[in-house]
């Protein structure tokens, strides 16, 4: 009986000390992170240019993203990004990941992996600067066509209303394979090599393996690919930026660069905000989903 | 790329105590409508929307009382004064001419030193108003200005105007520069002032032009069609023109195909937003529709929708293109790069011995209405229209016709140079009263969100002229707000 308070005080000290360490972090993440969403959300109730007054608005630029075909065509563009920037990194990536597992002993694993992963280590800009070149009329891309003799295929690919976003989309493929490489290979380590020789012994192939105790086993690493790669779909920026600016025509404009035009170059600080409000939302409604599926479950 | 996001594990009082923090900014930011002094959340008096000018009150004091480094006497012309002053620039990066210009400036006046900040143009653009409003610069490179007038960010010159006599130039050249009270252009106080004035026409290669058997520039526009149709037979690209990211070059040829077909003024009226201006004029349906045939019959580089200005410059002064449609701020680099092998000439008439219009406008700067020492960079501006030094500069590093009166001094020009072909140029648009300011310039964002996805289109079959005129005269409306 005595003693029940004086735990209760206890605990109520370390969770003051608890809340001391954890406060200037917290602060932090108030003021740099807490408060700019507060803040978009605020603005996105206004129609203002950034500078002169600003008038309430309530929410018709939320209503304006469904009837504008500019602002509803960006956000379709980034659902299809999603095919290049999620699924083929993912498949890929699961595909790579297997083979080098079966060559871990080699060297060759070694300089795979360091050579997949590069793309990581290079800023995006870089890399869409340095696609933009092979992607040129007179790039490399259409070059080695010519010499395996598609010389016809050849176009200026970010410059074509079909090609462009697949274009992109290729870019963001090549950026995110290795992440998903990496990720994937990591958590094919972990897994029980018993497993694998249990189901050699009952006679399985590769492909089996792969069926039964790799991917099954990937849940969680596949979940995080998914995620990683489908936000990096949705709010993609810097590429498109560096390569198509959006065009030609809007072929290639997202939400991501759709917001930067809005605030900077038309005035619309509202509208911006209200696009990014909205983006914020639809990556949450596809990002949770994915997060429940892959979910460890016992 | 995004960072991964956590997943939070909050226990419930953990939840709370986030849930109140949360709400408490919430309460905060809702305080301050956007727009009532500083960006921050800081509350405000007013609850709700309370419109603030933001710097409305100071911008017609500021004169008067801006100047440290002047005189300070009443009624004593604006200048630099004799005491140090250091004045603050914002300027366009890769232009070497205003960086020649206050060189020159602290040479002839030692008192004076400047702090140059540098940024691209697209980059000035966008930061322009938060600049003009927050760190304002004593002289700035401005973008399309009206609503920066709007918001009073920009010094009214006006008075400026008067004490140094700018009132007695052309009016052409300082007609874009002026904003009234509703934001639409040509009337109303003065904003800003030039360092030249550039124009745009078509540059062609001599050595390719040979080939084809151009001798001289064509007189009308059937005969560019010709030329045209003449390169395209013997294998040369006939025109290299940017048209891809966010800054549609097919502007330019277009511009000129209006100048061609119709007169300036009514283009004018629409670019300085006249109330009931239209684009979309049968004169101009005619030049869309002469682009789109310049387009469908291969006149263009094949990959223009992906052809940057710099990939643009590199092909024609590598000898891959007869023609670009460009400005004569190349002129100075075209007669370094390409000396002796490149000409100029403006868009040719429809009918022979037309009046002759061009897209010309003046290097635009301007003075933050809070700036620090308004007088010296008014003085600055003025000595640059009429300082011989300044002048020769202007014409040699800046390639284009100085500011300033109709009499002043012009610098010898060696003949046969390309910059001496713009500079006659330009004086046949003086004559012809061609000038019109660019059609990207009519509103902040037409450039961008407009004439460069429109005319993208069009290079793609997916847009005829007329209805490309339509749809730009549309976006024009709904960013002007009628």
């Amino acid at each position: 009986m005595e003693r029940r308070p004086r735990r209760g005080r206890r605990s109520a000290r370390r969770a003051v000390t608890g809340w001391l360490f954890v406060a200037p972090a917290f602060l932090v993440y108030a003021v740099f992170v807490l408060r700019p969403m507060v803040i978009s959300v605020q603005y996105s109730l206004y129609e203002w240019d950034g500078v002169g007054a600003s008038t309430w608005v309530g929410l018709r630029n939320y209503g304006r993203l469904f009837t504008e075909s500019a602002l509803s065509g960006s956000i379709v563009n980034a659902f299809k990004l999603i095919v290049f920037f999620s699924f083929v990194p993912v498949v890929l990536g699961l595909l790579i990941a297997a083979s080098i597992r079966q060559i871990a002993a080699s060297r060759f694993a070694g300089v795979a992996r360091t050579v997949l992963f590069l793309p990581q280590v290079i800023p995006l800009v870089a890399a869409g600067i340095v696609w933009s070149w092979l992607l040129s009329s007179t790039g490399f891309v259409n070059q080695a066509l010519g010499w395996v003799g598609l010389g016809s295929v050849a176009r200026a690919w970010l410059g074509d209303f079909t090609f462009a976003l697949p274009a992109v989309g290729v870019i963001g493929a090549w950026v995110l394979l290795g992440l998903c490489t990496l990720l994937l290979l990591a958590g094919m380590t972990k897994i029980d090599p018993s497993l694998y020789e249990a189901a050699r012994l009952d006679g399985a192939g590769p492909v089996r393996e792969f069926r039964s105790i790799t991917l099954p086993a990937l849940r969680q690493e596949i979940g995080v690919c998914v995620t990683v790669t489908v936000i990096a779909a949705l709010a993609s920026f810097d590429i498109i930026y560096i390569s198509t600016q959006g065009g030609p025509g809007n072929s290639t404009m997202v939400p991501g660069l759709e917001i930067y035009y809005l605030a900077f170059t038309e005035r619309q600080v509202g509208q911006a905000s209200a696009l990014g409000v909205a983006l914020m939302v639809l990556v949450l409604a596809c990002v949770l989903p994915i997060q429940w599926l892959t979910k460890e479950r016992d | 790329m995004p960072a991964l996001p956590t997943p939070p594990v909050p226990s419930s009082r953990r939840t709370r105590a986030g849930v109140l923090a949360v709400a408490a900014l919430a309460v905060t930011a809702a305080c301050s409508s956007p727009g009532s002094g500083s960006s921050s959340a800081a509350p405000s008096s007013g609850a709700g929307s309370a419109p603030a000018a933001a710097g409305g009150a100071t911008a017609g004091a500021a004169q008067g009382s801006a100047s440290t480094g002047a005189s300070g006497a009443a009624g004593a012309a604006p200048s630099c004064g004799t005491a140090p002053v250091t004045m603050t620039g914002y300027f366009e990066t890769g232009f070497p001419l205003p960086k020649a210009l206050t060189d020159e400036f602290t040479k002839q006046y030692p008192n004076v030193t400047w702090s140059i900040r540098e940024d691209q143009f697209a980059v000035i653009t966008q930061n322009a108003p938060r600049t003009l409003a927050d760190n304002p610069p004593d002289l700035m490179r401005l973008p399309q200005m009206s609503e920066l007038a709007k918001d009073h960010l920009l010094l009214d010159l006006d008075s400026y105007a008067k004490a140094f006599g700018w009132d007695q130039w052309p009016a052409s050249q300082l007609e874009q520069l002026r904003i009234s009270a509703d934001g639409s252009r040509g009337t109303g106080p003065l904003y800003a002032n030039g360092l030249n004035f550039s124009m745009t026409g078509i540059f062609y290669n001599k050595k390719l032009a040979a080939q084809i058997g151009m001798t001289k520039p064509p007189a009308t526009v059937a005969e560019l069609d010709s030329l045209l149709q003449k390169a395209k037979s013997a294998g040369i690209t006939p025109i290299a023109q940017f048209n891809g990211g966010a800054t549609g070059g097919f502007a330019f040829p277009l511009q000129n195909l209006m100048a061609a077909y119709g007169p300036a003024g009514p283009i004018n009226d629409w670019i300085f937003d006249k109330p009931g201006a239209t684009i979309d004029t049968p004169s101009n349906q005619q030049a869309a529709a002469h682009l789109q045939e310049w387009i469908s019959k291969g006149y263009f580089a094949k990959d223009v929708n992906s052809l940057d200005y710099a990939a643009m410059m590199s092909r024609f002064i590598g000898g891959k293109s007869l023609f670009i449609f460009d400005g004569d701020w190349e002129s100075g680099n075209l007669d370094k790069q390409m000396a002796g092998n490149v000409g100029f000439f403006l868009m040719p008439p429809a009918q022979a011995g037309g009046k002759q219009a061009a897209m010309s406008a003046p290097l635009t700067y301007g003075i933050a209405a809070k700036a620090k020492h308004a007088d010296c960079a008014a003085f600055f501006l003025n000595w640059v229209a009429t300082n011989q030094q300044a002048r020769t500069i202007a014409v040699q590093v800046g390639g284009s016709h100085p500011m300033g009166a109709a009499d002043a001094y012009m610098p010898p020009v060696k003949a046969g140079t390309v910059t001496a072909a713009t500079l006659a140029a330009g004086a046949k648009i003086g004559q012809d009263n061609g000038a019109m300011d660019f059609i990207a310039n009519a509103t902040g964002a037409v450039y961008a969100k407009s004439w460069t996805p429109n005319l993208q289109r069009m290079v793609g079959g997916q847009q005829t002229g007329a209805k490309m005129l339509a749809s730009v005269q549309k976006d024009y409306q709904s960013q002007l707000g009628h």
